[in-house]
């Protein structure tokens, strides 16, 4: 992902409630989905961005998806994004995202980043132990 | 995921989805898009 959204993103993390937050997609191939999206959530991957060694833990989704497209009114949706509807194959870039939402999940779930970001569910409960 | 009342942080894709074409959608949804950009992978 760009150098300078990662960092744009990770100042609106800061500013809002990550449980109000959202990231919406529209990349083209599996390949770039999977790499925005594990950015947004398990941190950059390359350490080269301000996300880097950051995990967000953001939901993310591409505009593409069923969930997504069932909320958006029906002319805007076919005026906006209909002809790539047609072109892109949307269960391949789908695909990703299912996956790392089911990461996300077992980290903690959406809004993981409130405090406990990147602990493993086994990690969270320590210090309370004693 | 609801849409309604989410702040939505938008990345779109030159050869994709543009970032503008995502935002009317959403915002046609309720959602109130905070953040908008559109890459390019090339």
């Amino acid at each position: 992902m760009d150098l300078e959204n990662q960092g744009r993103i990770k100042e609106l993390a800061e500013r809002y409630e990550r449980r109000d937050l959202m990231v919406v997609l529209g990349a083209s191939d599996p390949e770039s989905v999977r790499l925005i999206a594990e950015t947004v959530t398990l941190g950059d991957p390359s350490y080269a961005g301000a996300l880097g060694g950051v995990p967000l833990g953001l939901p993310v989704y591409h505009i593409l998806e069923p969930e997504l497209k069932e909320q958006v009114d029906p002319e805007v949706y076919q005026q906006q994004v209909g002809m790539m509807e047609l072109v892109l194959d949307v269960p391949k870039l789908i695909e990703p995202l299912r996956k790392i939402r089911e990461q996300v999940t077992d980290l903690g779930g959406p809004g993981m980043g409130r405090g406990d970001a990147g602990l493993r569910p086994e990690d969270q409960g320590r210090g309370s132990e004693q | 995921m609801a849409l309604m009342g989410k702040k939505a942080i938008v990345i779109g894709e030159r050869d994709g989805i543009p970032a503008p074409a995502i935002d009317e959608c959403l915002t046609s949804a309720g959602a109130d898009v905070i953040y908008a950009a559109t890459e390019c992978f090339v």
